[in-house]
């Protein structure tokens, strides 16, 4: 599903050698808000025509200031951001009608109806108005039966349906999904993934916001991952994925072990501090991950288990490895 | 100039007005007839003429005006706080579009919504009591002055609003005293000299004896400063709104 050649995986932003294919630059934002909490600290980032980048992030990273402040929400106390080549501050008008943004709360007049509510969104956006891209767009998203009910009577996934569709409604060039997934259940999370495609094969460049790491790895060219206003890394999403993949299975003894015996040194075993537990780590996307004949094996050699446990880094675990890696 | 979003947001915010249609403008018209009732009819009947007509008729501008004010200050700040009691304003405030835009569309909105309804209470009271009006070009350019300057103050209020009691709070503690206390239902000239010194101090004395001079030729004041005051009052909204979008008052923080 990649289909953008990626030039440059670790690519941050670097000021004097800006992306020439970046859509999007930003160069040392920070954000101060009032009462003295920094939600952005000297953030640069280019975002790539055509890509999907994931933003990952734990609640309060700052993912969403530096949309807010991309899409003129909120103003940044430092550095500039360009997008298709214009300030987001001095050209706003330039740069907002490039953009459509797919806000994380749900915010809908709720006695309006889809249709007035998405033709409403165009004319904002300084679009003169055209029934025929509406019908476009609320078809995409499943909503054209639904036009004319009142934006209260629909359920939860076909209101985030319905911020879509207000976002695309001005066919912008570049789309922000600020956790699009969020409570959303696995049904409407594969529509919105094939939306997303369906629109970066019209060439939509999609920034996406999100908690879950399977769906920067379904969707995501490149992931971004931001923790206390830092932007800690961007990589290429096959290669982070390879680094974050890995699984363990915590496997507890009835009698505590001295050293690993000959008969299982051919696995990656580790033994817990206090002796009573064997820790084997492997890849679950590898195909054949070992655990029969590890089992086998640990039968042979005649040790007695009394619990087993799996274990897969938590989004948490990966940030303090990155940060980590980082320092 | 985005005059599509202009277009939008007017619109929207009329389909509002007219998707309410019922307690937009029945509740306001029945309660002026119920003024009517009461002090042109009933308790009016009993009232000498004041500058030459009748109590019924003396009353209707300040009655025009009580429900223009009250209507402008809460359709234009519940416009704005609305949207940002429900996270609508992200969207205003993320699309290709000037403040000045933002307060067009919201402002016009609601100044037309106050407009309409202060028409239907002028053809309302002529039902009830025999009405002239010696400057019709000036009546309408005084309603239309104040359906927009006191649109302008509601978007003040709307945005300075954190919860809907403040929201309800200004047009009922500022608003409907300031009106009572303009001379609506009486001219300044009836209060003890005292009194006449500290009205003068309401900026709605103004307004309502510049539109009752518009009726009949008379007014507590004289016309010109009438209109100066209004021009004033307009004048510090706009300064007052340019600050908040520049500053980014309560909206973009």
């Amino acid at each position: 599903m990649n289909t953008i050649p990626l030039k440059h995986d670790t690519d941050t932003g670097d000021p004097l050698h800006p992306g020439a294919d970046a859509i999007c630059s930003i160069r040392d934002v920070s954000k101060t808000y009032d009462g003295g909490a920094v939600a952005l600290e000297a953030v640069s980032l280019d975002i790539r025509k055509g890509e999907i980048l994931a933003l990952l992030g734990p609640n309060g990273a700052g993912k969403t200031t530096l949309i807010s402040i991309i899409c003129g929400i909120v103003n940044p106390s430092g550095g500039t951001v360009t997008v298709g080549g214009h300030d987001v501050v001095r050209d706003y008008r330039q740069t907002r009608s490039l953009i459509g943004l797919v806000p994380q709360e749900i915010n809908l007049e709720p006695f309006e109806t889809v249709n007035n509510t998405v033709t409403f969104s165009r004319g904002l956006f300084g679009k003169p108005r055209d029934p025929a891209t509406i019908e476009k767009v609320l078809k995409r998203l499943s909503l054209w039966d639904k036009r004319d009910s009142q934006i209260v009577t629909l359920s939860g996934g076909m209101k985030r349906r319905v911020l879509i569709a207000k976002a695309l409604s001005h066919e912008p060039r570049v789309l922000f999904l600020d956790e699009p997934t969020a409570g959303v259940d696995v049904e409407l999370r594969k529509d919105m993934w094939e939306i997303v495609s369906a629109l970066q094969a019209d060439g939509v460049t999609i920034i996406l916001t999100t908690h879950y790491i399977e769906e920067a790895e379904a969707i995501a060219d490149r992931v971004g991952v931001i923790d206390k206003g830092r932007l800690m890394l961007v990589e290429d999403k096959v290669t982070l994925m390879q680094r974050l993949g890995t699984k363990q299975i915590r496997i507890e003894l009835q009698d505590p072990l001295g050293s690993i015996p000959e008969a299982l040194s051919q696995y990656e075993l580790e033994i817990d501090g206090s002796g009573n537990a064997l820790i084997y780590t492997y890849d679950p996307t590898g195909g054949r991950t070992g655990i029969t004949s590890l089992f086998t094996d640990l039968k042979s050699a005649g040790l007695v288990l009394c619990d087993v446990q799996t274990h897969q880094s938590s989004l948490e675990e990966i940030f303090v490895d990155l940060i980590k890696g980082q320092t | 100039m985005n005059i599509h979003a202009i277009k939008a947001i007017y619109l929207f915010e009329m389909s509002r007005t007219f998707r309410t249609l019922l307690q937009s403008v029945v509740s306001p018209v029945l309660s002026t007839s119920l003024y009517f009732v009461v002090f042109g009819a009933a308790i009016g009947s009993r009232f000498a003429e004041v500058e030459g007509v009748s109590y019924g008729t003396f009353i209707v501008p300040g009655l025009i005006m009580l429900t223009v004010l009250t209507q402008s200050v809460s359709n234009a700040s519940f416009g704005i706080y609305f949207p940002r009691f429900i996270g609508t304003i992200q969207e205003i405030l993320s699309a290709p579009i000037s403040s000045i835009e933002i307060v067009v569309g919201y402002v016009g909105a609601a100044a037309t919504k106050s407009f309409i309804i202060g028409i239907i209470i002028l053809l309302t009271a002529n039902l009830f009591v025999p009405l002239r009006i010696d400057h019709p070009v000036w009546m309408l350019g005084f309603l239309v002055l104040t359906c927009i300057s006191f649109s302008l103050f509601g978007f003040i209020i709307g945005v300075w609003a954190q919860n809907f009691e403040q929201l309800q709070l200004v047009p009922l503690l500022v608003i409907t005293p300031l009106v009572f206390l303009g001379g609506s239902f009486y001219s300044i000239n009836m209060l003890p000299p005292l009194w006449q010194n500290i009205t003068l101090f309401n900026p709605v004395v103004y307004l309502i004896s510049g539109f009752r001079w518009s009726f009949f030729s008379e007014g507590d004041v004289s016309v010109e400063l009438s209109l100066a005051m209004v021009a004033l009052f307009l004048a510090v909204c706009l300064g007052t709104i340019m600050w908040i979008f520049k500053t980014g008052y309560r909206i973009r923080n």
